[in-house]
């Protein structure tokens, strides 16, 4: 495709969707949402078939039924700012530009489930958005007192570590504790944040939830596929012609996507960053982007044949082997068995069957890890063994 | 209370809700293996060889952290299951510098066992084991990184059940480490040698500074005369480490191993642990003298002196309390400074000549022991501390038949002992021991408990409070008439940090307190056989109380030695002797 004609295309997807950076009565909507009953609201948000954006995809509505409907007083809303996937820098410019919006959404969460604190848990490395967020919750904590909505919301920093974006992680690092995962059962939503029933949401994830009560269920249901109704934020980078953030309808095939974001040697992307799945060219056609295919938290890394596939991998494990919290057995010792191992059968120090090894050693840690980190590990593992095994071994 | 009905492996369950997947796989006889699970300890989910597969479920479940719920259907056993295990096996294999042969746990090691039952075969995948250096700063403990496989049971003990958290779990990924604060040598942190870590770990990442060689050499030595000493507990834990079930008392056959092993005096601590009783209840009572009679300011509630974890924990955390202390040396340490002083001289042995060993449930005892202030003999007062374990060892090398022994007596002097010394290796223990003597004192009659069981103060809560009304007292306590002594037991450095919260307020209503720093007291030491658990230490401590009521002198006052010693050496209680030889002071620590 022409690079005209590559615009014009882009320009075209970006029309279908446009509701996160588009301008819009932030304030109105809320008081939209506090007209009605907060039943209503969960339902508009369970209609309209709005899945996390976060990446792991669990249905919106439901997460928010079952925080109202868990016993307790005293509920929270947490938006989920600690954006570390490598790869993803949509949550960054979303906050930027759109911090009303978020907010607005956890507002009218905190009307849905009862809620009456809530908090932006801020990426560490996102210091320069710190102190504009928070005039941005003062304002909107007066609005919402103005409204008769009895809820506060803060911005607390996190410290740097790729795992507290885990959600319950994140709480004990909320909490002052090391930031690790926590046994599931219980779950966030009725026992989250300080013991608290919890609604934990992503950036992109609550900026929705204000468009979809802006314009109603069906109009964000008629974005997208059965599977994955809307639109989604990606963060395109690598060997891209164009990069940055762009909206887009989700169901979209991975083909269509290189068409317009390609450097027409495109023989690999990453869906998902470090921890979604490798899908190279030859799938590229067959490969939906949405929940019935790759789903992606944002992050699409493309990559041309100029790259080692063994290097960009070694790469991620780098990341993982340290990142990982050191809790479960799985992740800890699995993350550096994976990273050693493709070392050790590159420089012949272990047999090529090794790597069958591997590959089994990943589909483990993907059932017996305590959090999403270790379970999602065989994503890129497997994916990028299975389809570029040459390049791993020689 | 609510339950809930679920399947494992297809047969019906039934468990209380909140109860876990482990719990009610436990319920019908299926062992599911663990790790990181501790039954003294809260839940972790770290290890994941517990893992279950739950139909309908993606993930397979750690069952020591899943709770159970209505209509799950649980498999232990499947394809999926083994293999996870397995290869869970294998990475902590890889990550533990494990050399099964020279290991000091090999043959009492949960990863070797388990590794051995799942077949695993080591070095199926990179050593990626820690190479750091082994601590061996502290003359109690050593740690070894490269064969923990960070469990954090020993985390959790020093946190929950100790209070102390002289071990954390810093950095994160591939750095994941146990650590001090800083990473300080154990020695120069707020350690108390307690060893509960030790009891706790499940390989042999912490283990006690073992002094066998040391000892084996004094017996080897002709030379030397090795004087031995055994504490309570002892006797209701050695017959585990050699295979017996908990809970048997196997003093006779201690003794006789003792003997065969060589060493020259067979003695035992339970005489020193009814002269603390003299000792420690004359100054309760002169300390209550002193406030109560002479309207002066003394140092309420007194507090016990005889667990060495304990006198670290309090040095570092309260020193504003020390003075609240007794001065009362240890059992342990009276009898070195007795055994290189009196004993010599009534054997006619040379203590420089003499070699003094102790066997005790306990680490502590080691740190103890090498205290700068223990030499009032002149000499080292112990020269060396080894725990039951190590006792077994040496037991084990000399390849004695340990339950087909004979029953044999202490030797004399030094070796006669009432029932309120044994139960000094009981939470509880001392207090009641103190109680049973202080009380007749006062009043020339018995303690008002049946059968002199002073129920009160025993079992296992945390902290336990009781008071004894005194009245009709003798003519010179005239001052405790009517007066209501009240006591309080804690066990378990936790527990202990409640009742200093409020002595360091001063708002104490106890006149006498004993702390022991281990779970259980003495019986659950931190030299005690492994495993622990809250059901092997109820069955120590009956045993313990079983052994004092088959005795025929249960009150240390009555003890014809001690009487002897009192007569020929020491003078009274709190004489010039006892001040020399019996009693010490302490040291103020900070916390880092």
């Amino acid at each position: 495709m022409k690079s005209g004609d590559k615009s014009k295309r882009l320009k075209e997807f970006e029309e279908k969707v446009n509701l996160i950076f588009r301008e819009t009565d932030c304030v109105e909507v809320l008081k939209k949402a506090l007209r009605g009953d907060p039943r209503a609201i969960i339902k508009e948000i369970i209609d309209s078939g709005l899945r996390g954006r976060g990446g792991a995809g669990f249905p919106t509505g439901i997460k928010w039924k079952g925080a109202a409907e868990a016993a307790g007083g005293n509920k929270c809303v947490i938006c989920n700012a600690d954006e570390g996937e490598p790869g993803t820098f949509k949550d960054r410019r979303i906050l930027d530009e759109q911090p009303d919006k978020v907010i607005a959404g956890m507002g009218i969460c905190a009307r849905a489930i009862g809620a009456t604190e809530g908090y932006i848990y801020l990426r560490g490395e996102y210091t320069f958005l710190f102190s504009k967020l928070s005039a941005k919750c003062e304002a909107w904590n007066a609005i919402f007192k103005e409204k008769g909505l009895n809820f506060r919301t803060s911005v607390r920093s996190g410290s740097g570590a790729y795992v507290c974006g885990e959600e319950t992680a994140l709480f004990e690092s909320m909490e002052g504790n090391r930031g690790e995962p926590r046994n599931k059962p219980p779950f966030p939503v009725t026992i989250g944040y300080s013991n608290l029933p919890t609604v934990i949401n992503n950036v992109e994830t609550l900026a929705y939830t204000t468009m979809i009560i802006s314009d109603g269920p069906e109009s964000f249901k008629s974005i997208g596929t059965k599977d994955s109704m809307g639109g989604k934020v990606f963060s395109v980078s690598g060997d891209a012609s164009v990069k940055g953030v762009f909206e887009l309808p989700l169901g979209m095939t991975l083909q269509e996507f290189v068409d317009l974001f390609g450097d027409s040697d495109t023989k690999a992307v990453q869906v998902g960053g470090s921890s979604g799945t490798c899908v190279p060219r030859k799938n590229f056609a067959d490969t939906i982007i949405g929940f019935e295919g790759v789903p992606t938290g944002g992050s699409m890394m493309l990559f041309n044949s100029s790259r080692s596939m063994y290097h960009v991998l070694k790469n991620y494990l780098e990341f993982f082997e340290e990142e990982s919290c050191g809790q479960c057995t799985p992740c800890r010792v699995g993350c550096q068995q994976l990273l050693k191992g493709i070392e050790a059968i590159r420089s012949g120090e272990r047999p090529l069957s090794y790597l069958e090894r591997l590959r089994d050693l990943a589909r483990v840690m993907s059932i017996a890890s305590k959090c999403g980190l270790g379970q999602s590990l065989a994503n890129p593992f497997n994916s990028i063994t299975q389809h570029f095994r040459e390049e791993i071994c020689y | 209370m609510e339950t809930v009905k679920l399947t494992i492996n297809d047969i019906k369950v039934e468990v209380n809700e909140g109860a876990t997947i482990l719990d009610a796989a436990k319920k019908i006889g299926i062992r599911i293996p663990t790790l990181c699970h501790h039954d003294d300890l809260c839940v972790a989910g770290r290890c994941r060889v517990c893992v279950v597969e739950q139909k309908g479920a993606r993930l397979l479940q750690a069952s020591c952290a899943v709770p159970a719920a209505e209509g799950m259907q649980i498999y232990t056993n499947t394809q999926k299951v083994r293999e996870a295990r397995r290869t869970i096996l294998e990475l902590l294999l890889s990550e533990h510098s494990g050399e099964c042969t020279s290991c000091y746990r090999s043959n009492n090691c949960e990863l070797q066992a388990l590794a051995q039952e799942y077949l695993v075969i080591g070095g199926a995948f990179i050593d990626v084991s820690d190479k750091s250096p082994i601590d061996v700063s502290s003359p109690s403990l050593v740690k070894d990184n490269g064969k923990c496989i960070k469990c954090l049971r020993c985390v959790r003990t020093c946190a929950e059940l100790q209070g102390v958290s002289a071990l954390w779990n810093t950095h994160k990924g591939n750095k994941t480490r146990i650590e001090t604060f800083l990473n300080k040598p154990m020695h120069y942190v707020v350690c108390t040698n307690c060893g509960q870590c030790v009891n706790r770990c499940p390989t042999g990442a912490l283990t006690e500074k073992a002094y066998i060689q040391s000892v084996w050499r004094a017996i080897d030595d002709p030379e030397k005369h090795v004087v031995v000493q055994t504490a309570p507990a002892v006797r209701v834990g050695l017959g585990e480490a050699l295979g017996m079930e908990p809970g048997g008392v196997v003093t006779g056959k201690m003794v006789t191993a003792l003997k065969m092993l060589g060493f020259d005096s067979v003695l035992d601590t339970d005489f020193t642990a009814d002269l603390t009783i003299m000792e420690e209840g004359t100054e309760l009572l002169t300390r209550l003298k002193t406030a109560l009679q002479d309207g002066k300011p003394t140092p309420l509630p007194m507090m016990t002196s005889c667990s060495p974890g304990w006198i670290k924990f309090i040095e570092h955390e309260y020193p504003s309390l020390l003075d609240n202390l007794s001065t009362c040396k240890s059992p342990q340490q009276m009898f070195g400074a007795l055994a290189k002083t009196y004993y010599a001289e009534k054997i006619g042995v040379d203590p420089a000549r003499m070699v003094s060993v102790s066997v005790m449930p306990c680490t502590a005892k080691k740190f103890e022991a090498n205290r700068p202030e223990m030499k009032s003999s002149g000499f080292k007062d112990v020269d060396y501390v080894l725990t039951t374990r190590e006792l077994a060892h040496m037991i084990r090398q000399a390849g004695l038949s340990f339950a087909n022994l004979e029953e044999r007596k202490f030797d004399s002097i030094m070796g006669e002992s009432t029932g309120a010394a044994v139960i000094f290796g009981a939470t509880g223990g001392v207090m009641e021991a103190a109680l049973r003597t202080a009380y007749e004192l006062v009043t020339g009659r018995e303690v008002p408990f049946r059968n002199l069981n002073i129920e009160p103060v025993r079992g296992m809560e945390g902290v336990r409070a009781a008071s004894i009304k005194i009245e009709n007292v003798k003519e010179e306590w005239k001052f405790l008439e009517g007066a209501e002594l009240k006591v309080a037991v804690a066990h378990g450095l936790a527990n202990a940090r409640k009742l200093m919260k409020e002595a360091e307020k001063g708002a104490s209503p106890y006149h006498f307190i004993e702390i022991m720093a281990c779970p259980g007291g003495c019986i659950g030491g931190g030299g005690q056989p492994i495993p622990t658990s809250p059901e092997i230490r109820l069955k120590r401590a009956a045993a313990i109380y079983a052994a004092d009521e088959a005795l025929p002198l249960r009150k240390s006052h009555d003890n014809p030695e001690i009487k002897m010693i009192y007569r020929e050496f020491l003078g009274a209680p709190l004489g010039h002797k006892s001040h020399e030889l019996l009693h010490t002071h302490y040291a103020r620590r900070n916390r880092s």
